[in-house]
């Protein structure tokens, strides 16, 4: 009978429910003991946040040996990833991340990747730039285009006059987005403290 | 007034709108909300790709939980949450793609706890909620092959993405596949506007849960952020006029 019962849901729930309003709690009222048992939560948070960061790799790891065995997608690319996740695991293993052959993975194999990628997306960028106005012809697109034209002459002086008032537009929007991304932050967190958010299965 | 005062008063401030709206809104009918076009047109691609057996992807992005850019990753998995509920009875149920481990487990036991909602626990895939890569651009890349390989026909990005977020949109534009696409940070946003089908810009992404009918508690939150907005802008402005006349006497 008590098979059929899901104990962790409430279990979840009352956890974080207690664990976040005592975060809260702590920084409103800077208290002693209500200081030291945030900084003890936060300190089983970095804990719990390592071991999750482990469980990642080992889910990213399952999920491409996965798609090897049913033969399912880019087998090629999930048989490099496999590969070269347990080589980079054998020698960190063997000489710690500081070691040679470690650091020499990560300066000339993680590196350059990462940075052919950020090429690509220069160029991918540049692309959609010119293909908005065509895709989503608006008075906001030609806003943006406006903007990301007048944000390009200011970085150099066109014609030896210098464009320095998107600077102050720029952060004037900025700011108006940051403050809507602050409200809905907070809603969020609201949200999660009285319960009606449960993103942890409760 | 110190610091944590003004926290405690905005709280407090906000918790009690939510409450008010929360009881307002279930007096009337209807949800009062403006019109985003982006969530009318995610509600109907849901519901297209529910009958032509195709998958939604969510991306939940890569941000740190614990962090003030962990809010946006958790209207992801709101978001996820529902469209979990509405697509998971489907020959291709929807997946969570993730850039963190803590985000990656959250994404799973979302879905899990979606499908034990909907009594079809025994088909549920782990591989459903996966983390896609670590850094930034091997993020994008594991995603761009989810998006590629796995039979996507729309692709919601809900959470925190930086210029990665220019090269998952290219993979939805490549594959032909609808794109809506919101994140808190600023670079990403203007990236996510020049690419995405469907941007979501500012507080539009927090507002995903009431447009998708996550729960009344998400609309009444929509409507007391409103609230408080035009009380900020009162505010800002009182402050602007306030500094100009104490200039001038």
């Amino acid at each position: 009978m008590f098979s059929r019962l899901n104990f962790k849901a409430p279990v979840a729930t009352i956890v974080a429910l207690l664990f976040g309003w005592i975060i809260l709690l702590s920084y409103v009222f800077p208290l002693g003991g209500l200081e030291s048992l945030r900084n003890d939560i936060l300190s089983w948070v970095v804990i719990a946040t390592a071991a999750a960061l482990l469980i990642g790799v080992i889910n990213l790891f399952s999920v491409h040996v996965g798609k090897i065995r049913n033969r399912q997608g880019s087998v090629f690319y999930s048989l490099i990833l496999v590969l070269a996740m347990i080589l980079t695991f054998i020698f960190t293993l063997i000489q710690g991340p500081e070691g040679e052959i470690p650091r020499w993975l990560f300066t000339y194999i993680q590196i350059p990747v990462e940075s052919s990628l950020m090429a690509v997306m220069a160029v991918t960028l540049t692309y959609a730039s010119a293909r908005l106005l065509t895709r989503r012809m608006n008075v906001f697109s030609v806003l943006f285009g406006i903007g990301l034209l007048l944000a390009l002459f200011s970085i150099n002086p066109v014609f030896g006059v210098q464009i320095t008032f998107t600077r102050v537009l720029a952060s004037a929007g900025a700011r108006g987005i940051l403050l809507g991304v602050g409200l809905g932050t907070i809603a969020t967190g609201l949200r999660v403290l009285i319960g009606s958010d449960r993103p942890y299965g409760g | 007034m110190s610091k944590e005062l003004i926290t405690l008063v905005l709280v407090v401030l906000f918790a009690g709108f939510m409450i008010v709206f929360y009881f307002l809104n279930r007096r009337r009918e209807g949800r009062f909300l403006r019109d985003i076009p982006a969530y009318y047109r995610l509600r109907g691609a849901i519901e297209v790709a529910v009958e032509d057996g195709t998958r939604i992807h969510v991306a939940i992005g890569r941000s740190d939980i614990t962090s003030p850019q962990g809010a946006a990753a958790l209207v992801g998995l709101s978001m996820l949450k529902r469209i979990a509920l509405i697509a998971s009875d489907s020959d291709h149920p929807p997946t969570a793609t993730a850039g963190d481990g803590t985000l990656g487990i959250l994404a799973q036991d979302t879905l899990r706890s979606t499908y034990q909602t909907l009594n079809i626990l025994p088909d549920y895939n782990q591989s459903l909620g996966r983390v896609a890569g670590l850094t930034p651009f091997s993020y994008a890349a594991g995603t761009m092959s989810v998006i590629f390989d796995e039979n996507v026909s729309v692709n919601l990005l809900a959470g925190s993405f930086g210029y990665e977020g220019a090269l998952i949109t290219s993979a939805g534009e490549r594959s032909q596949t609808l794109t809506l696409a919101g994140t808190d940070n600023i670079p990403g946003q203007a990236i996510l506007y020049a690419t995405a089908h469907e941007p979501l810009v500012g507080e539009e992404l927090y507002a995903g849960g009431a447009y998708i009918d996550a729960g009344p508690m998400h609309v009444s939150s929509l409507h007391a952020q409103d609230v408080i907005r035009w009380l900020l802008v009162i505010f800002i402005l009182g402050g602007a006029v306030a500094g100009l006349l104490r200039g001038f006497l």
